[in-house]
């Protein structure tokens, strides 16, 4: 950060000074800033189009940036390889579609990029995935392959897959959207437990109970902007913005 | 709604009606063969006065009978042309070489990294009991080598280099950050598409010496050689290219996501499943290709087809030529269904898992 205080315990997770970004002459991010602290668990809802997924998925470089600064562990990140490297080992990403690779079995999924990109041993890798498959509840699971699971199931193995990278900083991007409502609970109750072990947590999602549950603070964007945070009970009981209220009210009705 | 009942009753009989109609006319053209390839064949033929075969018998049966005795007589020519006839027993063996290549590389067993150590090793085995020169093989040159094994040789070297040619050129095409190599990859494969093989044949033996610095010569078969590869190559790069296509934008995102470099991302994500897709398009590539390689006649490269042909250029075996292109046909579709049944084995073996039958809870 150009102005290093002395006071600040430790470096932030996640910094984002005035990122902007266009998709051709459409300006989605329009001057983006916040601070993350390690252990923060922010939620990030809004309408769609509002530019959450675009912003998270700048911060582990899926998307470029045009202007601005993102710093994840205070290190810029750029096209530069070794710092995409660092950023992509300890940011994991969750996606709305699963994404698993269909023609690896789950286990696999899980030990590939242990394997590859962190050089862990087979046995150890293994083990690991194991760990992570049995706190996401499928361990009984690990040989079958992605497609012979519910939609529930192969999001808890994606989460599992990014966790096997042991990152320090979680992404989520409307992990829930894609599921069948019977399934979006369990899916919750290992984000939930998650959550309280500690980790940096960014989720772009539409579960407001979810939200208010477990988030330090909460943003609102529309038109790519921020246009208010805070923790739950602020945003939902005392929103102050016109666009908040009118989004709070269409959710609230929808549910 | 109501149906006449006339209606009913023909549509009944229609479907058997067709099936005897049809059954009857193929029994009279299996009859008709079985009469011309069998009961009225000429299968061996006395000699004359000059210790060659005499033709007569054969001459009386045409258009009733056959004449296997001309198979019979020109088999070691159509399948080895002007190979010195006392070593005929090295092409011989080096086609059981890639049938036996072949058949291990079908075996999933076998696919393991070291299957292309088996590659080379076959492959060029070959070369040497096709060359000789060495191990005491007398040194046989590449303009007297001919049928069978020149069309297996031009096919599967080609296709082992055209193959991973093809991949490359299909990731270039899609490399969005390298506008050169992109536009080199779009430009090779137009070029090559929009030029007929026969012409592509024709400058590499014609016109590619001219562009060799003096004193270079390259043999005739390998220029015919190059040529394939670069044909092949552009097909089956936009084979690879659709199957890149069809695999979902986020496959690439997890990949890079999870940290993957671009080219384990490549290896382990894109390629096995983009692969997979295409397997049919693959084989339909090859089988064309390896069919393709008789043009080779167009350059005076004695390949099956062309001795197949040149067999019966002979006057005493003129007019039995259907013989010997029905020993030909049997041949390449014995390769060619064999490439079928492998693409179907391969999708049968590849195909994705998919979700059990729901269980009961």
């Amino acid at each position: 950060m150009s102005n290093p205080s002395a006071s600040a315990p430790q470096t932030p997770a996640i910094v984002l000074e005035d990122v902007h970004k266009w998709y051709g002459r459409v300006h989605v991010l329009r001057g983006l800033s916040l601070s993350v602290a390690a252990g923060e668990r922010i939620v990030i809802c809004g309408p769609s189009g509002s530019g959450k997924s675009t912003m998270i998925r700048c911060i582990n470089r899926l998307e470029h940036h045009e202007k601005g600064r993102i710093l994840v562990e205070g290190t810029e990140i750029s096209d530069e390889p070794r710092a995409l490297a660092l950023i992509r080992r300890e940011v994991g990403m969750v996606f709305q579609s699963f994404n698993l690779f269909p023609h690896l079995s789950v286990l696999d999924n899980c030990t590939l990029a242990p394997i590859r990109v962190r050089g862990l041993a087979r046995a150890d890798a293994e083990a690991r995935a194991m760990e992570y498959l049995t706190r996401v509840r499928i361990p009984e699971q690990a040989r079958k392959y992605p497609p012979q699971l519910s939609g529930g199931q192969q999001q808890r193995v994606a989460i599992a897959r990014a966790l096997c990278m042991q990152p320090k900083i979680m992404l989520f991007d409307e992990p829930t959207s894609a599921l069948d409502p019977e399934m979006v609970r369990e899916v919750l109750d290992v984000m939930i437990e998650l959550a309280e072990s500690g980790m940096t947590m960014l989720c772009v999602t539409h579960e407001m109970g979810f939200a208010r549950r477990v988030a330090d603070r909460i943003l609102f964007m529309d038109q790519g902007e921020i246009v208010e945070s805070g923790a739950p009970a602020e945003i939902f009981d005392r929103p102050r913005s016109e666009r908040l209220r009118n989004f709070l009210n269409q959710i609230l009705h929808q549910t | 709604m109501a149906v006449h009942p006339l209606y009913r009753i023909a549509r009944r009989l229609i479907s058997p009606l067709v099936t005897l109609v049809l059954a009857l006319i193929l029994a009279d053209i299996a009859w008709h063969f079985f009469s011309w390839a069998v009961l009225h064949a000429v299968w061996r033929l006395p000699e004359n006065a000059a210790q060659a075969p005499d033709t007569d018998p054969c001459r009386a049966a045409i258009g009733h009978g056959a004449c296997w005795a001309v198979v019979r007589e020109k088999f070691r020519f159509i399948l080895f042309g002007f190979y010195p006839y006392d070593a005929q027993w090295r092409p011989a063996l080096a086609v059981l070489c890639f049938v036996a290549l072949f058949g291990l590389s079908i075996a999933p067993r076998f696919w393991r990294p070291s299957l292309i150590l088996l590659w080379i090793a076959v492959l060029a085995a070959v070369g040497v009991l096709m060359w000789g020169g060495v191990f005491g093989l007398s040194f046989v040159a590449a303009d007297q080598w001919g049928g069978l094994p020149i069309t297996l040789i031009l096919a599967t070297f080609g296709l082992a280099a055209a193959f991973p040619l093809a991949i490359l050129v299909a990731l270039a095409r899609r490399a969005e950050g390298l506008p050169v190599i992109r536009m080199l990859a779009i430009a090779y494969v137009e070029l090559i598409r929009g030029v007929p093989l026969i012409s592509l044949l024709f400058m590499a033996s014609v016109m590619l010496p001219l562009f060799l610095p003096t004193g270079w010569d390259i043999d005739k078969l390998l220029r015919a050689q190059l040529a394939f590869v670069l044909f092949a190559g552009a097909y089956l790069a936009e084979v690879v290219r659709a199957g890149l296509s069809a695999l979902p934008l986020g496959q690439y995102e997890a990949a890079a996501a999870l940290g993957l470099s671009y080219w384990q991302k490549t290896r382990l994500i894109v390629l096995p499943q983009a692969l997979r897709h295409v397997i049919p398009m693959l084989v339909n590539t090859f089988i064309g290709f390896f069919k393709d390689t008789s043009l080779v006649l167009i350059i005076g490269i004695f390949d099956l087809m062309t001795t197949g042909r040149t067999a019966t250029l002979e006057p005493a075996w003129q007019g039995f030529g259907n013989e010997v292109y029905l020993l030909l046909a049997a041949i390449y579709f014995a390769f060619c269904f064999t490439m079928a049944q492998i693409s179907r084995t391969l999708e049968r073996r590849l195909a994705a898992p998919h979700r059990d039958i729901e269980e009961p809870a």
